[in-house]
């Protein structure tokens, strides 16, 4: 009877699985110095951000694809990704949102997301990135006011930048890794979000990420520097359409709090996973990282994975700052045969700084679900403080759940703590629910909410509610 | 109401062996009226109880049982509930993170749907529960709590009561909600049951002790032995076992 149902929902299609019919600028796969030339170009780029761009492909050149993580998947052929698709304009670009192509705006309609600034999310200000490019930013006018700046990383590096210089690439190097050397190379946009000293920022921002284009991979790089005494919360969504073929999402995220400063990034990851078979589904391999730079910075990542076939990210935050404060946040799901090897870095520098680690991973199907996790205590990082606590819930007999916490402590006057555990959905709880008249669907659903409430807490209220049913969806009559 | 006919069930271990636990259990329970059932350790009195509310561990091998003209045995424990089947188990398990108050929500407006009644809405169900709360004794914040997380023995089975209470069954089966009660909270379950005890209703209490009968006053006992009924009486029969153990019993079998 589980089962039977558990089918149904497994045929159940992914439900921001269609394609707009768009008119794009696309190039041929490959790639060479040649392409990195063209999408500088096209951007109309000064010559620091080229330079920086080719030498972070020659380092890439030298490097390998990493092998250490716990995930399966064939070699990526880089010379088959196409790294530059955009939906055809008339000119430079979008000045207001009459001018975006109604396929567009109906695109993102169509996956709840309003552009229009009086829509259900209308405290919500959101940059809309579709394949290569922004398409829209909505409310920058109200946020000019407050002095936030608020536009697509291609605006920002015409109007800004000695910002993009001054940030860029300091808290996520391109050498850091081969993922990050791809992306720094060949990116095509992101976000870009500044908050000037003392500002609290009036709304909560987003960016929404698309990918559309078949053979297309997804480069682009947010990168968010909060002011001394600045308050931001930011929310990164993101869907792509069911095709069979695997696609790369590649992105880089860095985060910049000076002294007082608050960043609040929330994530809500809802790739294509791939079919109940594991054919298609988006690769995620994403570097991001914050920098508590000043004393009593904080940086708080949430993040609710659900989506893609393999995820492979660690936010991090490096805790410069004395009384600094890092926290993650994280509610990892694969189901089918998704794979997830997730968690984070809090690199301890700073004297008294502390970090919080949540981890709750939840397997179904022949999901393979890894926490990997690491604490580093620096000599100098005197009286420290780390708390972890790392669970699993499997709910079938074929997923696996698997813990590597790296705990590295340079000093006497730290204190770490790790907890961890793995438990099986239970029988009994299962039962108990259903005795109280709730159905299978209602009590599965109960119980993983239940499990994830913690995480689900520190979204933003808006997203909290999608979060949940996000959840609901991927996860309905799961138990086997 | 119940009527159980010649019900045998089984279970296998980690070996696959079965072994036989309930070997023909006859009982009938008319409406309004409160029975016992008694018996050493491993005698089937739980398993009884389990298997009623739907508990698929247990394989039923041969036998009926009907709930107000409705074959238990062809119901889903949800659809059970629905039909009016409650059981407080004996050991309540932990939903981490589940707010008592959503969860309880949740469990009645789900059976009242099956029932064909409009769903409670927040401030009826409110105004609901505080009031069966007033009646169980109980301190509100157990509402903020997740389900049974941290409770003492004795709090869960007072919430057991209160779900009872709510989802108002046409048969309770209490499953040892005496073993581990202090006598204040012995008396407060038994005070939540009598108040549930009406014409229309009936209840099964499965216990070792007689000393929740003192509070909870059977109009029939049964003795359960391996697997069996192997007597029956009056409330005296309680009094009786207490003061002579099972032994008598088993000796004259």
């Amino acid at each position: 009877m589980t089962n039977q149902y558990l089918k149904q929902i497994v045929n159940k299609n992914y439900q921001y699985g269609f394609v707009t019919a768009i008119e794009s600028d696309t190039f041929a796969p490959g790639l060479s110095e040649e392409v990195i030339h063209h999408i500088s170009k096209l951007k109309n780029e000064p010559e620091f951000m080229l330079q920086w761009r080719l030498r972070a492909y020659q380092y890439w050149l030298t490097l390998s694809p990493p092998r250490w993580a716990h995930v399966n998947f064939p070699n990526i052929d880089y010379q088959n990704i196409i790294y530059y698709s955009a939906p055809r304009v008339k000119k430079d670009g979008p000045a207001s949102l009459e001018e975006v192509d109604p396929k567009l705006l109906e695109t993102y309609k169509k996956l709840g997301i309003p552009l229009h600034e009086q829509g259900r999310l209308a405290g919500v200000a959101v940059d809309a990135v579709f394949d290569s490019v922004s398409v829209a930013t909505t409310f920058k006018a109200k946020l000019a006011e407050a002095g936030v700046i608020f536009c697509s990383f291609s605006e920002a590096v015409q109007e800004y930048p000695a910002l993009v210089e001054k940030y860029l690439g300091t808290v996520v190097p391109y050498r850091d890794n081969f993922f990050a050397a791809l992306n720094s190379a060949v990116f095509s946009d992101g976000s870009f979000v500044y908050i000037p000293k003392g500002v609290r920022c009036p709304m909560e921002l987003s960016t929404y990420f698309r990918i559309n284009a078949a053979n297309t991979g997804q480069f682009e790089r947010t990168l968010i520097i909060a002011d001394a005494d600045s308050h931001v919360s930011y929310l990164e969504g993101c869907t792509a359409p069911m095709r069979d073929e695997n696609q790369l999402h590649a992105a880089v995220v860095e985060l910049v709090a000076l002294e007082n400063a608050e960043i609040k990034y929330s994530t809500v990851q809802n790739w294509y996973p791939g079919d109940e078979e594991g054919r298609g589904g988006i690769y995620n391999f994403v570097t991001k990282r914050g920098a508590c730079r000043g004393k009593h910075a904080k940086i708080s990542w949430t993040q609710i994975e659900t989506g893609s076939a393999i995820t492979w990210k660690y936010p991090s935050v490096i805790l410069q700052g004395d009384d600094s404060i890092g926290e993650f946040y994280s509610v990892a799901l694969t189901n089918h045969h998704q794979q997830a090897d997730t968690g984070t870095k809090m690199i301890h520098i700073g004297k008294n700084t502390r970090s919080t680690i949540i981890s709750k991973g939840i397997s179904a199907g022949f999901g393979q679900n890894t926490y990997r996790g690491l604490v580093r205590v620096l000599p100098q990082a005197l009286y420290a403080r780390n708390y972890t606590q790392c669970e699993s819930l499997l709910l079938s007999a074929t997923c696996g759940a698997h813990t590597f916490p790296y705990i590295e402590v340079k000093n006497p006057t730290s204190q770490i703590e790790h907890e961890a555990y793995t438990s099986k959905i239970g029988a009994d709880q299962l039962f108990y629910c259903r005795q109280r008249g709730l159905s299978i669907e209602d009590a599965i659903s109960m119980i993983v909410n239940g499990f994830c409430k913690r995480v689900f807490n520190e979204l933003p209220m808006e997203f909290a509610v999608e979060a949940q049913k996000l959840l609901e969806v991927s996860l309905e009559g799961s138990v086997g | 109401m119940l009527i159980i006919k010649n019900l045998h069930a089984s279970i296998r271990d980690e070996k696959q062996k079965t072994k036989k636990i309930l070997c023909g259990i006859d009982l009938h329970v008319k409406s309004g009226e409160v029975h016992a059932i008694m018996g050493p350790n491993g005698s089937g009195k739980s398993t009884l109880a389990n298997i009623l509310a739907g508990q698929k561990e247990y394989e039923v091998t041969q036998g009926e049982a009907w709930l107000d003209g409705k074959n238990l045995m062809d119901l889903e424990p949800e659809s059970r509930a629905a039909a009016g089947l409650f059981l407080a188990f004996q050991y309540p398990v932990e939903i981490p993170g589940v707010n008592n108050m959503y969860f309880l929500k949740a469990a009645v407006n789900s059976v009242r749907k099956h029932r064909q009644l409009p769903p409670l809405d927040a401030m009826d169900f409110l105004t609901l529960i505080k009031n069966k709360m007033k009646e169980m004794e109980m301190d509100e914040k157990f509402l903020s709590r997740a389900v049974n997380e941290g409770f003492s023995g004795g709090e869960k089975k007072c919430n057991e009561i209160l779900q009872m209470l709510m989802l108002e069954p046409k048969l309770a089966i209490l499953d040892e909600t005496d073993s581990g009660l202090d006598i204040d909270a012995l008396q407060r379950v038994a005070k939540g049951v009598n108040s549930l005890r009406d014409f229309k209703r009936s209840i099964v209490v499965v216990t070792h002790y007689q000393r929740l009968l003192n509070y909870i006053v059977p109009d029939v006992v049964h003795v359960m032995m391996k697997g069996k009924i192997i007597k029956s009486g009056g409330k005296e029969l309680a009094l009786e076992l207490e003061e002579k153990g099972y032994g008598w019993l088993g000796s004259t079998e």
